[in-house]
């Protein structure tokens, strides 16, 4: 088969972090190419760099064998080659006919014909059986509406190497199995295919071959029918590296929340939580795990009162010395269950966009959480200054003053203060997403030490985590989620790499129609079980 | 009765010619996504150029011929506002400074540089003129405005530069409706990162669209002095309130040229409502409320906010991203 795309050595950093390192891989004609990878693994750049959105920092492009510079998507599509983004590139207020033309080149100079280009448009619809009608708005449209215009926006300009960046998170099973159709004949019609997922069993029903990123770096590339989803699995989390994090057996167990039957609704109209039932106690340290984007803020900011979760929803806090009178969480303010002692520190991709005023110091940043105590006219100044203080002087903040913009703290240093600032609020519940999101070793181990602390005083600490590794040396229990759902809850001194890699990608696998509702139970049952094994 | 009317029509229309002038070149710059809030700074600066060029020019030459007189104005007015226009397209889009702070400044900018060099024209006195600029730019339109009677003075007894600006509305709405430049220009303004992606070079549009649509804008401030304020240049400030006004235009337009043409026209009605109502009606003694009267243009801009707020039609919202910089590997 002739190649389509050849890559050589293509290295890409956003400021400290190497999202792709030193990767060569090979795209061909006439077949479908899987790109698998969990998130953060560098896929999506890497193929934007094949789009002409971001310029290698080094490494060779061949496409049909010849060395090109691609360096605005314009030089993209000279080569043929059509990206479908995930969040989708779509103007709104035009129609499907104007969102397709845009930025071409006209036939002739002044008016342009939309006739002509709406009966191609209907031409290439009908060829591969779109439903779309070019005078549509595409506000008007649904969500999988606005993929295939997506498509029929990149064969309308004639690409041949097609690139669909995770293309199914958004669409129905049926709306799935639709899009392989055509992905299929595309492939007949000699393109080159490129899917970027994280769902094995697309990767097995639809490809001819798999390429596996891990961390920014390329693992192989095996064909997908000797493939299996273990080999998979192990290909894309890697083998388990021991950390050497401290563990201390969990004492005084004292249930703390529990979840029953929770729901959320997302912004498209899209389930993102589907019921979700676990508990978590105080002295333990309850993991979270799961592809990102398949509910872990959700169930965070449920839990903190940030979203509204759907009726039947039931989360249930039980406050310290007062387990005799729990509380029902859902339908109380933000506040209101902050004031009750259950704490959330969530640390965004980019740090500063929540939950810190950049410009402003510690002390300050302290106080955003604190501004309605105080009864006088004027702010409080006192306390938090004195709060700031202490927290960097217990977790070592590294800071000239606690009046210095938190702005320019190292990154360590910030999230340090994020963490700090719940934790100095003396929580009963502790849920820290991403803590130690793009941190040193060093400063990620003050992190575990932190947590670890607050589990010793009793404290219920919930970790959302990324790295495996972690969650599995620094955990007492791990949920896994996948999809909104919790596909298992297992004892963290137990578990393994791939086990949990496997419940990870568990009803992504069996996602055709409503089967998977069956799988919670098993979950379930088993949050249950790691309850009663701690009473 | 029928006299006052037509003075009120015609004070309107050519009050209303500034304003749209104005707004024109905002709208333009609007759609690629920058919110130019140094319109009166702009027109300030046409105003300005426009002014002293003619100024210079008939002071100096021997013969001073007025076709020259409107051909040197109209360049320099267009020039001075379009490097305004560079200066905050520099700004924001390749610095990604804060466009309202930019747009501000550059307000607070033009008028200080016009009055600044405004200075050395008056040479100490209150105002000074350029009349054969003047008769030039307001020159009626010859035979027809003389022999149609009322019509004739209703329709045809403007500057040339009211006309222009009519068919600049119209060709507007055309280049932005109905070209693939004009598409791909809307798209800059709606969702850059789609633009982008599409191949679109996002900068130039943005660029080209402020660059030329300050210059337009700075045409509506030479209008002003050389035709409606019968060529006088003068230490006050009017400049700068007609500039809020085509910033409010372009808001009561809801982005749509065409609809510039009578929204123009009907602030002008609104503007000089205070001078002619009352005599329309037999009222005197109106001139402590007058500034009250000219509150209408601004209070009718609000009202049509809110309607089209309330009504949610996504083709007469703002362009979506309007006042954003845009970054291309912002992640």
């Amino acid at each position: 088969m002739e190649d389509a795309i050849r890559l050589v050595g293509i290295t890409k950093t956003f400021g400290q972090v190497r999202a792709n390192r030193d990767i060569s891989l090979t795209i061909r004609r006439g077949e479908i190419l899987s790109l698998l990878g969990e998130n953060g693994s560098g896929k999506t750049t890497l193929m934007n760099i094949l789009s002409g959105i971001y310029f290698p920092d080094s490494g060779q492009v061949f496409v049909g064998g010849r060395e090109v510079t691609i360096a605005s998507p314009k030089d993209a599509f000279d080569l043929g080659i059509g990206m479908i983004h995930q969040h989708f590139k779509l103007v709104d207020v035009f129609t499907a006919a104007e969102n397709i033309i845009l930025g071409l080149p006209g036939e002739r100079r002044g008016r342009l014909d939309m006739k002509a280009v709406e009966d191609k448009v209907r031409k290439i619809c009908d060829r591969y059986g779109f439903d779309i009608e070019p005078d549509q708005k595409v506000y008007e449209m649904t969500v999988s509406q606005k993929q295939t215009l997506e498509i029929v926006k990149v064969l309308y300009r004639g690409a041949d190497i097609l690139i669909l960046d995770e293309p199914t998170a958004v669409l129905t099973p049926q709306e799935t199995e639709k899009l392989f159709a055509v992905m299929r004949e595309m492939k007949k019609d000699g393109h080159a295919v490129v899917i970027i997922t994280h769902k094995l069993h697309e990767v097995l029903s639809v490809s001819d071959r798999v390429s596996i990123l891990r961390k920014g770096e390329y693992i192989g590339t095996v064909d997908t029918k000797d493939a299996t989803e273990l080999s998979l699995t192990e290909m894309m989390v890697g083998k388990k590296v021991t950390l050497d994090i401290e563990r201390p057996a969990p004492e005084n167990l004292v249930k703390r929340i529990e979840v029953k039957d929770l729901n959320v609704m997302g912004p498209e109209g899209v389930p993102v939580l589907k019921n979700v039932s676990f508990e978590a106690f105080g002295g333990e340290i309850l993991g979270i795990a799961g592809i990102s984007g398949c509910g872990q803020k959700e169930l965070l900011e449920a839990v903190a009162g940030l979203t509204v979760p759907m009726a039947g929803s039931s989360i249930t806090f039980f406050p310290p010395e007062k387990e005799d009178r729990p509380e029902q969480l859902v339908g109380r303010s933000p506040r209101e269950i902050k004031e009750m002692g259950v704490h959330l520190s969530f640390v965004p991709e980019d740090r500063l966009g929540m939950g810190l005023v950049a410009s402003m110091g510690m002390a300050d940043n302290m106080m955003l959480k604190s501004y309605e105590k105080g009864s006088s006219f004027f702010v409080e100044k006192k306390n938090p200054r004195e709060v700031a203080e202490k927290v960097k002087e217990e977790l070592a903040v590294v800071t000239p003053s606690v009046s210095y913009p938190v702005r320019r703290l190292s990154g360590g240093n910030v999230q340090k203060v994020l963490v700090g600032r719940e934790i100095a609020a003396a929580p009963a519940v502790l849920m820290t997403a991403y803590a130690v999101r793009g941190l040193d070793i060093g400063t990620s181990y003050q992190i575990y030490h932190l947590l670890n602390e607050q589990k010793k005083k009793g404290v219920a600490v919930i970790y959302v985590g990324e790295d495996l590794d972690v969650l599995i040396d620094l955990c007492d229990r791990i949920l896994v989620l996948c999809a909104g759902q919790v596909t298992g809850i297992v004892d963290g001194r137990q578990a393994t790499k791939e086990g949990i890699g496997l419940l990870m990608t568990k009803i992504a696998r069996e996602d055709d129609g409503h089967r998977h509702l069956g799988h919670t139970e098993p979950g379930s049952e088993n949050s249950t079980e790691g309850g009663a094994a701690h009473e | 009765m029928i006299p006052n009317l037509l003075a009120w029509l015609l004070r309107a229309i050519q009050f209303g010619t500034i304003i749209m002038f104005g707004s024109m070149g905002e709208i333009l710059t609007e759609k690629s996504g920058n919110l130019n809030l140094g319109v009166p700074g702009i027109m300030y600066l046409g105003s300005f150029a426009g002014f002293a060029s003619a100024y210079l020019y008939e002071n100096h030459a021997e013969n001073p011929v007025p076709f020259l007189c409107v051909v040197i104005a109209l360049l320099c007015g267009f020039l001075a506002s379009a490097l305004g226009g560079l200066i905050y397209s520099f700004l924001t889009i390749t610095l990604r400074a804060n466009q309202n702070v930019t747009g501000l400044a550059l307000t607070t900018f033009g008028m200080g540089m016009a009055n600044f060099f405004g200075g050395f024209l008056l040479k100490g006195e209150v105002y000074t003129a350029a009349p054969i600029s003047n008769a030039a730019f307001s020159a009626k339109i010859p035979f027809l405005s003389d022999h149609l009677g009322l019509f004739g003075d209703a329709v045809f007894s403007y500057g040339f530069l009211a006309y222009a600006a009519i068919l600049l509305a119209v060709f507007l709405h055309v280049f932005l409706n109905k070209t693939r430049t004009g598409l791909n220009l809307r798209a800059v303004g709606e969702n850059p990162a789609t633009a982008d992606a599409a191949g679109i070079n996002v900068t130039k549009y943005k660029y080209l669209a402020t660059v030329i649509g300050a210059g337009i804008s700075g045409i509506g401030g030479l209008y002003y002095v050389l035709d409606y304020n019968n060529g006088i240049w003068a230490t006050t400030g009017q400049v700068e309130a007609l500039g809020w006004l085509a910033v409010a235009l372009v808001i009561f337009t809801t982005w749509y040229p065409l609809n510039a043409i009578w929204g123009a026209y009907l602030f002008g009605m609104l503007y000089w409502l205070y001078n002619f109502l009352p005599k329309l009606i037999g009222v005197t003694n109106i001139d402590r409320t007058s500034s009250l009267w000219q509150m209408i243009p601004y209070i009718v801009t609000i009202l049509v906010l809110v309607g089209v707020s309330l009504r949610r039609k996504r083709e007469s919202q703002p362009p979506a991203s309007l006042g954003l910089a845009y970054f291309r590997e912002e992640r």
